[in-house]
């Protein structure tokens, strides 16, 4: 079975985001009422797996294993079957 | 080991710089040093075939996902086993830079209980924000663990230049007390930024360029093997890469970073 995977990247609370205060402060130029900003990374991944619960497992290792570091990086993804 | 002897491969993929300086500098004292692409190490060579191993800066494969996490990633599936075996031999390994950021995320840093599965470490985005190039100094903290700083006094100044948009080295939030403690104790900080005087940097820009927890610059392994760095000593091994020379109306023969590059040569002609 083929399924879309769209994974998150983020930075885990309390880290510094200085792409993110960047940004809102060329925002808050552009005359938005920016209270803050936070960046992350989205990967769009297609793959095969047996079933859903194999994909998760693929995603989560993907994750683990290169996507994110766990010293500073939250993740979450979000799984649905394509044809 | 006589020098003519010692052989150091310095790994070379797509995006990696200073290969070329890194070569030069280990050649001026007397090793063969070799500029090896990291598939001719997979097809050609053995990586016991060396003595030492460099990472050298740059932007490895565009510096995709995070700053050296790709190529990090590819040693370890590729060469991973070796690299394991190269440490216990107690082979060093220097990263620089870019080379710094994949030990880090390939776990061979600071790599306390051995090498890690996941990167007990980050080199984040630095603060401020953006790419820093300039010359800063350097305090040697090491007690003498650390075999590229063996020819150089502890709290001695160096003045090397740094290169890099993703050098904030950083613990994670909960365990930074705890793998500070871990480092100090291990003997494993190598260098911290500070003012020409000596003075720590206290997370002040621009003595400290990138933000980094608690001004480290470099660490090694607590066998003293693996050693990375943010900046460049390559680009401080003679006085005329040095900024101000020309003020000085004479050009020193060597800058600061020689001390690192004579201490590991000296290091691997004693020990093999």
């Amino acid at each position: 079975m083929k399924f879309n995977v769209k994974i998150e990247v983020m930075l885990k609370p309390g880290h510094s985001d200085p792409e993110g205060e960047t940004t809102a402060r060329a925002l808050r130029e552009l005359n938005y009422p920016i209270e803050s900003v936070s960046v992350s990374k989205v990967y769009m991944v297609v793959l095969e797996a047996g079933s859903k619960a194999e994909a998760e497992k693929m995603a989560d290792g993907m994750c683990r294993r290169l996507l994110a570091n766990p010293t500073k990086d939250d993740y979450r993804f979000e799984i649905r079957e394509t044809r | 080991m006589k020098k003519d002897e010692v052989r150091v491969c310095i790994l070379r993929v797509g995006g990696t710089n200073c290969d070329a300086e890194t070569k030069r500098a280990f050649s001026d004292l007397g090793v063969n040093a070799e500029i090896v692409h990291f598939n001719q190490l997979l097809k050609k060579r053995n990586l016991f075939d060396y003595h030492g191993l460099v990472f050298p800066g740059g932007f490895s494969y565009g510096d995709y996902v995070r700053a050296g996490v790709i190529w990090a990633k590819s040693v370890a599936a590729k060469i991973g086993a070796d690299l394991e075996k190269f440490v216990e031999k107690e082979r060093p390994i220097l990263g620089i830079c870019n080379g710094f950021q994949v030990l880090i995320e390939a776990g061979l840093l600071p790599a306390f209980d051995g090498v890690s599965e996941y990167p007990e470490a980050a080199l984040a985005p630095n603060i401020p924000p953006g790419y820093n190039c300039r010359w800063v100094y350097l305090k040697r903290e090491n007690n003498g663990k650390c075999v590229f700083t063996r020819n150089m006094p502890k709290n001695r100044v160096i003045k090397i230049p740094v290169a890099h948009s993703e050098g904030r080295f950083l613990f994670p939030k909960e365990k930074e007390n705890e793998y500070l403690k871990r480092l100090c104790d291990n003997d494993q900080v190598v260098f911290q930024y500070c003012h020409s005087d000596g003075t720590l940097a206290v997370g002040e820009y621009p003595a400290n360029p990138n933000g980094a927890f608690n001004d480290i610059a470099g660490i090694c392994n607590p066998q003293g093997t693996v050693f990375g760095l943010m900046p460049h000593p390559e680009r401080a091994f003679y006085g005329w890469q040095l900024p101000d020379w020309t003020k000085k109306g004479t050009v020193p023969a060597f800058g600061d970073g020689k001390l690192i590059f004579e201490s590991v040569v000296e290091y691997i002609t004693k020990k093999f």
